[in-house]
């Protein structure tokens, strides 16, 4: 087995982003997620790669935007207000159906907000940010060794469906180290036969554009989209279980808050209290089906946010609120301790909502 | 089922990120599951720093350090910020050079260590964070003496090779003192 070593979680980040075959970096520097493009600059260059700090993170997403159209894996990564700036190169992105990799370590927010973890753009990550009728996927890591593995994931998804992948995190899964283990894994490679790459005369020339001015070309678009997102849909949720076998009540978090959770979960059953865990690793598309089933059986369902209650509006949509679902939140960079998703399920047992 | 959660605490410059790197890192070498987190915040451009460092033989949950079981102090609001969170049983580690409260609480072990003079007479003034490593190690034997030049080995840049030898050296100091 590969040799276990300490990283942070943003260098695993850009480490598995270039084991998975990216050689394009574009990015403006905003804490807490610095350490991505610090790495980039330090490595790209002796790999023949790209690392390029723009003069703004419009420019950087426009840049992504330029080099995927040319069939190259590209990145970028931001926090928060940075992510807001790039959204309309989401939006361009998603209109032009072509692949782009984007990171972002939470913060708190709205505005400038503060540079502490924060879960509050599960929204604009998974309802949209940009313009338009369109989705990304949205991977949540909950440690340093998964800020690698669904990096290569996301990867490999973008280019699967043609789409933006993002990782969304947070200033703590960012900043932390864990022992991590890099194993050798095959990188498939995707045919883009649309890739911006000189026809030399011998093909028609490709053109990557998101303007549609006749509104029936439009819509075929946009529907033509929506069947790939349900593919998507179909496919590639995932998410993982803890100690749902016998439970009673469902605590639902992703990201950091999985990890305090789990630290109650743990705690409420040293009481006596049959209480279980469902992690969305993927939060679009969300695992709607394996709540759909919890909801079965619990009694009742607690989210646990980073944010006033994002995800919370998700877990009652696949649960067609058929269990009341409690919020244990914190909101601004503050993260909850496992004593107040502890008294969360309480409520929860006792009835309280 | 063993977790050893640590918070470090003191001044930006003390060395507090590295002196919890190194018992990451030890830990790591011990094939122990590990978290390090740092302060990153205003709180550590205006000037004060402090790190979480959890070592388990099962894997870590939250990384986020509520109620330590070892508190290290290099500095007095660190001591009175953190005093009170520490578990009943645990442990502090004082800088008594830096500071000269005495800890009132009686329900915990204190160790006052003078790691800034201790270090200062062994002629490496900037790793007092070490000497009160190395006597955490006294206390710690989860985390053997054993192999610790292989990770001081590890941390140190190639271009500073000579710390190599001080930090083996003040690590060894912390360790006999009070013994």
């Amino acid at each position: 087995m590969a040799e276990r070593v300490l990283m942070k979680g943003n260098e695993a980040i850009a480490e598995a982003a270039i084991r998975a075959g990216c050689r394009h970096y574009f990015g403006y520097p905003i804490t807490p997620q610095t350490e991505i493009a610090a790495y980039m600059a330090k490595k790209m260059p002796k790999i023949g790669g790209v690392f390029l700090q723009a003069e703004s993170e419009i420019a950087s997403i426009n840049m992504v935007y330029g080099a995927s159209a040319a069939g190259m894996r590209v990145m970028t990564s931001s926090s928060s207000p940075g992510i807001s700036l790039k959204a309309e190169g989401l939006s361009y992105l998603a209109g032009s159906d072509i692949p782009a990799f984007v990171v972002n370590v939470q913060r708190g927010g709205p505005g400038l907000g503060g540079i502490q973890p924060s879960q509050a753009d599960y929204f604009q990550a998974t309802k949209g940010g940009g313009h338009g009728d369109y989705r990304m996927i949205v991977l949540a890591p909950a440690s340093v060794q998964e800020m690698a593995s669904l990096t290569i994931k996301g990867f490999d998804l973008a280019d699967k469906y043609n789409m933006t992948a993002m990782i969304l995190a947070d200033g703590t899964i960012g900043q932390m180290m864990e022992p991590i283990t890099f194993e050798d894994e095959e990188i498939r490679q995707y045919d883009k036969p649309w890739a911006l790459t000189g026809h030399e005369g011998k093909r028609p020339h490709n053109v990557v554009n998101s303007l549609y001015l006749k509104p029936e070309e439009l819509e075929r678009k946009n529907f033509e989209r929506y069947e790939r997102y349900k593919l998507v849909e179909e496919n590639e949720a995932m998410w993982e279980e803890y100690m749902m076998e016998d439970a009673e009540y469902c605590v639902v978090a992703f990201g950091i808050a999985s990890r305090v959770a789990k630290n109650a979960v743990v705690a409420a059953r040293e009481k006596g209290i049959k209480v279980g865990l469902i992690r969305p690793i993927t939060l679009w598309p969300f695992p709607k089906k394996v709540l759909e089933q919890a909801a079965e059986k619990v009694r009742g369902f607690v989210c646990v946010e980073l944010s006033m209650g994002q995800m919370i509006e998700d877990v009652r949509l696949a649960t067609n609120c058929k269990r009341h679902v409690g919020l244990v939140c914190r909101s601004g960079g503050m993260v909850p301790s496992p004593d107040e998703v502890l008294a969360g399920i309480e409520n929860a047992v006792k009835g309280v909502y | 089922m063993k977790t050893t959660q640590i918070l470090i605490a003191g001044f930006g410059g003390q060395g507090i990120l590295f002196a919890g790197k190194f018992l990451a890192y030890k830990g790591l070498k011990e094939d122990l599951q590990v978290s390090w987190l740092p302060s990153y915040g205003p709180e550590m451009r205006g000037g004060t720093a402090n790190c979480n460092i959890i070592l388990s033989d099962t894997p870590v949950g939250s990384p986020i350090i509520t109620t330590p079981d070892v508190l290290v102090v290099m500095n007095l609001p660190s001591l009175q910020k953190y005093v009170d969170t520490v578990a009943p049983g645990g442990q502090i580690y004082v800088d008594s050079t830096l500071i000269q409260e005495k800890v009132t609480r009686t329900d915990v072990e204190v160790f006052y260590v003078p790691a800034t003079q201790l270090a200062r007479e062994a002629g490496a003034g900037s790793l007092a964070n070490m000497v009160l490593v190395g006597n955490l190690l006294q206390n710690h034997p989860e985390l053997s003496f054993n192999g610790v030049d292989n990770v001081v080995n590890s941390m140190v840049p190639p271009k500073k090779a000579a710390m190599v030898e001080l930090n083996m050296k003040v690590l060894t100091i912390g360790r006999e003192y009070g013994r």
